[in-house]
């Protein structure tokens, strides 16, 4: 599939979103963060890192940018939209996903692999997993703790919409409910912190668990077949 | 044309760690009298527009793109030179 990649001014991980996308068999398509249109990709990418320095707030920025506007309509016609970790924040600024992203609870950055369980596994981005497949992939961000209020929190886990979730005692930023990722209400956009695109190589350190991501396209490209 | 301050902080129910970070630094500063740290954020800004209209576009650019609803709350007022905050 032809996968669009945004590159924000500050964005750091466009390139690994790139080449994790052409290592499942893609084809990654540059998006810039003044395109207006998303051209005719089938999937779109909102890669890490700290688009337009994260002025103001995480994402709140980016959201205003012209691509954002583009990927609000492919994503209003069903369009598969990944977000992942700044790209999670600005779909959550942009009102794609419920919530927001806090300062982590700890106030330290976090680095480092986390256990996370795939609770929905019905997403065009989790299909390759298995329902509560624990996976390890890295986090790194300061602003990752997922904040919604009571009422949003119980919506969202009654609709089966936290994608992935910290393992118990995985939660590394305080995020409610040990929240790691969610999807949209119909399921076609998804946001996480942890960040699959590093973990595609197992001949890497860190293994291969993100390729799930990746492949649940192909996956959804074979059924819709 | 009108100088206005915004004060944005997260909402009351929301844990602020850097806040409580300040407060916990405060007593080995020998400040044993405060409590209840918030830390936020504080703007200025000139708007070309007066009365219910400026009150209006305030508003809107507050609640549209300067807070995030979800996570802040904000007030705003008209200041004089003498009270800006960089002076």
């Amino acid at each position: 599939m032809r996968v669009g990649v945004v590159t924000f001014p500050g964005s750091l991980d466009d390139h690994d979103a790139a080449t994790a996308l052409e290592a499942c068999g893609h084809e990654a398509v540059t998006l810039w963060h003044a395109d207006e249109h998303v051209r005719d990709v089938d999937a779109v990418v909102l890669p890490g890192g700290f688009s337009y320095g994260d002025y103001l707030r995480c994402g709140a920025v980016a959201h205003r940018a012209p691509i954002v506007t583009a990927i609000a309509g492919f994503a209003r016609d069903g369009g598969p939209v990944l977000g992942i970790c700044n790209g999670f924040q600005v779909l959550c600024e942009a009102g794609l996903l419920p919530g927001a992203l806090l300062r982590n609870e700890g106030l330290r950055f976090v680095c480092r692999d986390v256990l996370l369980t795939v609770e929905a596994a019905d997403t065009p981005w989790t299909r390759a997993y298995l329902p509560d497949e624990q996976i390890v992939v890295p986090a790194k961000h300061g602003e990752g703790r997922y904040h919604a209020d009571a009422a949003t929190l119980d919506e969202l886990e009654a609709e089966g919409r936290v994608v992935v979730r910290y393992a118990p005692n995985n939660n590394p930023n305080g995020s409610a409910r040990d929240i790691a990722g969610v999807c949209s209400e119909d399921r076609n956009v998804v946001g996480l912190m942890p960040h699959p695109e590093h973990a595609v190589d197992p001949e890497l350190l860190g293994g291969a668990d993100g390729r799930g991501f990746f492949e649940s396209l192909l996956e959804g490209a074979a059924q819709n077949a | 044309m009108p100088r206005i301050a915004i004060d944005i902080l997260l909402k009351r129910e929301i844990l602020d760690p850097q806040g409580r970070a300040v407060e916990q630094a405060l007593p080995g500063l020998g400040y044993r009298e405060a409590s209840e740290v918030r830390v936020g954020k504080h703007l200025e800004l000139v708007v070309d527009a007066q009365g219910d209209e400026l009150a209006e576009q305030v508003d809107r650019m507050c609640q549209d793109f300067l807070t995030n609803p979800v996570i802040e709350s904000y007030r705003w007022r008209v200041i004089g030179d003498d009270e800006r905050a960089d002076a």
